[in-house]
């Protein structure tokens, strides 16, 4: 494996463990920032995917769009109190192209509300894309294509 | 004491309704017996989604498995998914293509064909003339159950009921105008949306009719300082009431959203600017002023257009509070890519994730968890009055289509209710 791969795939590893900390530990304002400007996040079904339709529950092309829905789920969504645990599996580097790189990761998000029981909220994986140009690194894509069909009473917090 | 023992008839008018009936098995049996399967059309799914002969899907009618299926000849046919010898699941998808045009139960290999005849058993003489059928044996008696089914507008409807009135009788002249006015060009699927919520499938119907929460619970264009009041709405209800068609317009001649931003708006404290406003952008695309339209068609369905999200909401109810609530998104045939993205920005509004819309499930939840061990106790559906009208426009605050929905679920179940309130007592 050349040194390139070996620190991508160190640094996409890191920054997914870091992704799910901060949507976990409700740090919601610092995630649009772990996004570049113009980019693609999207929540969409594995059902939808699989039957080449391009309906998401989620659909932000921009960061701008990734703002507004953390201001919103702050201050005029209404949803059950709970907290998420994101477990990320480690990524498979699927491509290279300049200093994008290509990847995948299983996660699984668990949801406690207030009735105190752990349930499986949420399992798919993402399919991201990421810009690892000028030392940094940031989601150009992501789609977290999920499993779950079925979504428990709705879905605020984002994957 | 069993929650149908105080289901009281005076705790059941279309103002009042005893909470028992979100909780009670025997209420829930019945609907499935007096409203599913019984005088309705239930919604099926959309003709573009069997686009090509043996097309499928598998779908519910009520709690029953049911699947709609396209025939080589182009009709489109429902039938139970049930097999007639022992009861099996014969479709297991969700969806595909039955080229061949039979489904073949997995357990003894009973085959149908698209219109639920069996075409096939195994065995049927026996294995060298042991076993077998007598030779009386007549497979047309063993067929599928079948649903009558028609379509209006592009949406298939299917129903058990042989003495139900036509569909187009049963949406009745509002109601048409309206589905057609959604349906005005062939669509096509965008994709769908799964949404559980544990509570009654008869709260969703009631938040779907109910125009006084918007901009109470959903508090997203308030937050960020849209809410014109400038805006017109109306309330409109088939003649049996217990379909319903809520819209809003803009003031006409008004094209652009935005130019009226500063009519008579009411800012809501602390608002806050939306970052990327595409997600608002409205193209009006159909020949009239309305932004949104939700329209609800008794028992199963809603019909929605809020801004360019085009959807149906399928109620799927599982048990006295299981419902799952199938969003199916379209576009038109003709739409160009960047009208798809348009769409897909707009669809952030609706749905699971709907930011004017996800409070629903929650809505739904909470009415079900505060009603436990309510039996006897009843709501208070006064909002606007206390009777049911063809026709409403006073911005909203008004509950009387819930009160349609509950005169016509009144009428279908009455009977069923007295006497599960008998049985309670006896």
């Amino acid at each position: 494996m050349s040194e390139s791969i070996q620190n991508a795939q160190r640094a996409i590893d890191d920054f997914n463990a870091a992704y799910g900390l901060c949507l976990d530990d409700d740090r919601l304002e610092q995630w649009p920032e772990l996004f570049v400007e113009s980019c693609l996040y999207q929540i969409i079904s594995r059902e939808n995917v699989s039957n080449g339709l391009p309906a998401a529950v989620m659909y932000c092309d921009s960061r701008a769009m990734l703002i507004d829905r953390v201001v919103a789920l702050r201050k005029a969504n209404v949803f059950p109190e709970h907290f998420n645990r994101h477990l990320i599996g480690r990524a498979v580097i699927t491509g290279f192209e300049g200093d994008e790189v290509s990847a995948e990761a299983s996660y699984v998000v668990f949801q406690t509300r207030n009735d105190g029981e752990t349930r499986i909220y949420n399992a798919g994986k993402y399919v991201d894309r990421f810009d690892l140009g000028g030392g940094t690194i940031r989601l150009n894509c992501r789609s977290c294509i999920y499993d779950t069909l079925r979504i428990a009473t709705l879905l605020a917090t984002p994957i | 004491m069993n929650a149908a023992a105080n289901l009281t008839e005076a705790r059941l008018q279309p103002t009042a309704i005893d909470y028992a009936v979100y909780h009670s098995p025997a209420t829930f049996n019945a609907e499935q017996e007096n409203i599913f399967r019984g005088p309705t059309w239930c919604y099926l799914g959309l003709e573009a989604e069997l686009p090509e002969s043996g097309d499928f899907r598998s779908t519910h009618v009520g709690n029953t498995p049911v699947v709609v299926v396209q025939a080589a000849d182009g009709t489109i046919h429902a039938w139970v998914n049930r097999c007639a010898h022992k009861g099996a699941i014969v479709c297991r998808s969700l969806r595909g293509n039955q080229a061949d045009g039979a489904f073949v139960c997995v357990y003894h290999q009973w085959a149908y064909d698209a219109t639920g005849a069996l075409v096939g058993v195994p065995f049927r003489r026996g294995l060298k003339g042991v076993g077998g059928y007598p030779d009386d044996f007549d497979p047309a008696q063993h067929s599928l159950e079948r649903l009558r089914v028609e379509t209006f507008s592009g949406m298939v409807f299917g129903t058990f009921s042989s003495t139900v009135a036509p569909l187009e009788e049963f949406l009745g002249p509002v109601m048409r105008k309206y589905i057609s006015r959604v349906f005005q060009r062939p669509v096509k699927v965008l994709g769908y949306a799964r949404q559980f919520m544990a509570g009654n499938w008869k709260l969703y119907s009631e938040n779907s009719r109910d125009s006084y929460h918007g901009a109470l619970l959903h508090l997203f264009y308030p937050t960020f300082g849209i809410y014109r009041q400038s805006q017109e709405s109306a309330g409109e209800l088939s003649e049996t009431g217990f379909h319903n068609v809520f819209t809003v317009s803009k003031p006409r001649g008004d094209v652009d959203y935005e130019s009226f931003g500063n009519e008579a708006n009411r800012e809501m404290q602390g608002a806050a600017k939306l970052q990327d406003e595409r997600l608002l952008h409205f193209m009006p695309e159909i020949d009239d002023d309305i932004g949104l339209h939700i329209q609800s068609i008794f028992p199963s369905v809603v019909v929605q257009q809020i801004q360019n999200t085009l959807a149906t909401r399928q109620i799927v109810p599982y048990g006295t509070d299981k419902t799952e609530l199938i969003w199916t998104y379209f576009g038109y045939a003709d739409d160009d890519e960047e009208t798809t993205r348009h769409r897909l920005r707009n669809l952030n509004l609706v749905g699971p994730s709907g930011l004017i819309s996800m409070e629903d499930g929650e809505a739904v939840e909470l009415c079900q968890q505060g009603t436990i061990g309510a039996e006897g106790k009843h709501s208070f559906v006064e909002m606007g009055g206390d009777d049911v009208r063809p026709y409403y426009a006073p911005m909203g605050m008004d509950e009387n289509s819930v009160r349609g929905f509950w005169k016509g679920y009144l009428g279908l179940m009455g009977s069923a209710l007295a006497e599960i309130t008998a049985e309670g007592r006896a």
